[in-house]
């Protein structure tokens, strides 16, 4: 798709900005009702409306967003058999692995001894984003851009590897970019680095919503005119030993199969990679006849205050209530949900229920689906990829399905686009993530 | 010592992305291009291909007993280091 437009932008450079003038007018028109008023890129209330210009990723599903939509179109599975030292020594042996990973083939020596793999993932995907974006962040633009990214567990394979080292190997000795490789903002840094971006940048760590409170907060940034573009998303390399090792002491994996919804449902898969975005102030993206992929709208963010791993209905609800306020956006609007959908037995009927909650009757009109069945749960990095699903369903009307779904659960009575993707025109879509310590955050994006 | 005079070099070389023979001994480390950073790097590359302890502190280069002035001090202190092991 990105190596297809990127060929096409030269020739048709006239005609896009036609194009795209012609799809604010409608989308104002659409906000026109909602808010009153909506001049240009400003809503009525000064606030900037929020472009999203690029989009890149790396997951179990492919290295590129082309590939990624088609394994999603498809239903194709990115689980498998973990490869990776000690794996026999594992209870869980399965998960949505980035196979045959050669940093080699993206990045020279140099690079490679200063990057963990959560942060070679990053900058692959901040590739394909940014060319697909156009943008070139020089004088000005560079002093109005950053970055907000989110991790859980940062330079995990960094830290686990030194461990060995020291703990296992017996050496008192480490390589000196131990820490500069394994801190959660180095993703973050090194994307400033590579695009000077000198703005506002940072790292968000709330576990399974990091990306998406870090995306949260870069629409939040260009909303208020605080930027002019965010590079935000998020990123996870969590599959090594002791990554897995630390996931499997909780008891919520499965050793099968990610099943989300499913009556047979028996746990989460972890997966591993990053999805980037660039979030672009509007004006900003019309002015220089920039492709917009979608608008970001709304965002809500809450705590239960309740348990450190149980989730709450109540706290759900409000957070997916509120982000659709926020959006000034009518429950009835909203036709797609990326469920947070871990596959779990808690989270599964949480959601559930804290969605039949929110949208009343339309509950059972709208569609909601767990892509984690198929890349798997990149903790940090989840939103991100799951993002891309949002606008799958916004741009090409194609809804990722939930696969592996095998038995209906009466806990869990919603429309799920079980086993295959369905084509369905929605205009509005909401993205859930919901943490382990009660955090949460919703995302909520309109077509363009 | 001339081969740990040229186990060094090598070290040094590749971090500077260098050919050996460009490397003179009366060059400093900025000289021949290595920062900071790239300079503990080959300090622990040092320490790593002759199982040596290097006292140095990054904090105050100068006052560490490891001289570190020149490409030909880094090889002397080196192999008064791997003498003093043997």
């Amino acid at each position: 798709m990105s190596a297809k437009r990127k060929g096409e932008k030269p020739a048709k450079s006239g005609a896009k900005t036609k194009k795209v003038t012609g799809k604010v007018k409608s989308a104002t028109k659409a906000a026109r009702t909602l808010l009153g008023r909506v001049i240009m890129g400003r809503h009525a209330n000064g606030m900037r409306r929020v472009a999203i210009t690029g989009m890149g990723t790396i997951n179990a599903l492919g290295r590129d967003v082309r590939s990624t939509f088609e394994a999603m179109r498809e239903g194709r599975c990115g689980i498998g058999p973990l490869d990776f030292r000690d794996v026999d020594r594992l209870a869980v042996k399965i998960g949505g692995q980035v196979r045959d990973w050669e940093p080699e083939t993206y990045f020279n020596r140099q690079q490679i001894v200063l990057y963990d793999k959560f942060t070679q993932f990053t900058l692959l995907a901040a590739r394909e984003a940014v060319e697909q974006s156009g943008l070139v962040f020089e004088g000005e633009l560079g002093l109005h851009s950053g970055v907000v990214l989110g991790t859980a567990a940062g330079g995990m394979n960094t830290w686990d590897e030194n461990y060995r080292t020291v703990y296992e190997e017996g050496k008192n000795r480490v390589h000196p970019f131990v820490v500069p490789k394994l801190m959660n903002n180095a993703a973050c840094s090194h994307l400033s680095m590579e695009y000077g971006l000198l703005g506002p940048s940072f790292t968000v760590a709330t576990a399974c919503a990091s990306s998406n409170h870090a995306m949260g907060m870069a629409f939040n940034m260009v909303r208020s005119g605080a930027a002019t573009v965010m590079l935000t998303g998020g990123s996870e390399a969590m599959l090594c030993f002791g990554g897995v090792k630390a996931w499997e002491g909780l008891r919520v994996m499965s050793k099968d199969a990610c099943r989300p919804f499913s009556a047979t449902r028996n746990g989460m898969v972890q997966g591993e990679g990053a999805g980037i975005f660039v979030f672009e102030d509007w004006e900003h993206a019309v002015a220089r006849g920039a492709d917009i992929l979608a608008e970001v709208v709304g965002f809500s963010m809450s705590a239960d205050a309740q348990d450190i791993v149980m989730p709450s209905p109540q706290g759900a609800e409000r957070t997916i209530t509120n982000a659709m306020l926020d959006a000034h956006m009518r429950p009835e609007e909203v036709g797609y949900i990326n469920a947070h959908g871990t596959g779990t037995a808690a989270n599964d009927k949480t959601e559930c229920a804290a969605v039949a909650h929110a949208f009343g009757h339309h509950a059972d009109r709208l569609m909601i689906s767990s892509t984690k069945s198929m890349h798997g749960h990149l903790i940090g990095g989840t939103g991100a990829v799951e993002l891309l699903a949002c606008i799958m369903a916004l741009r090409d009307g194609v809804i990722a399905p939930t696969i592996g779904y095998e038995e209906p659960d009466p806990e869990c009575a919603l429309d799920v686009v079980p086993n295959e993707a369905r084509e369905a025109k929605v205009d509005a879509v909401l993205s859930n993530a919901f943490a382990f310590g009660g955090l949460n955050a919703v995302i909520a994006l309109r077509k363009v | 010592m001339t081969e740990v005079r040229d186990r060094i070099i090598q070290i040094i070389a590749e971090q500077a992305m260098l050919d050996p023979a460009q490397l003179k001994p009366e060059m400093s480390i900025q000289e021949i291009g290595i920062d900071s950073l790239g300079l503990v790097e080959s300090i622990f590359a040092i320490e790593e291909e002759f199982d040596i302890s290097v006292p140095f502190n990054a904090n105050e280069p100068e006052k560490s007993d490891f001289d570190i002035s020149s490409l030909g001090s880094i090889i002397a202190a080196v192999e008064k280091l791997v003498s003093e092991k043997a």
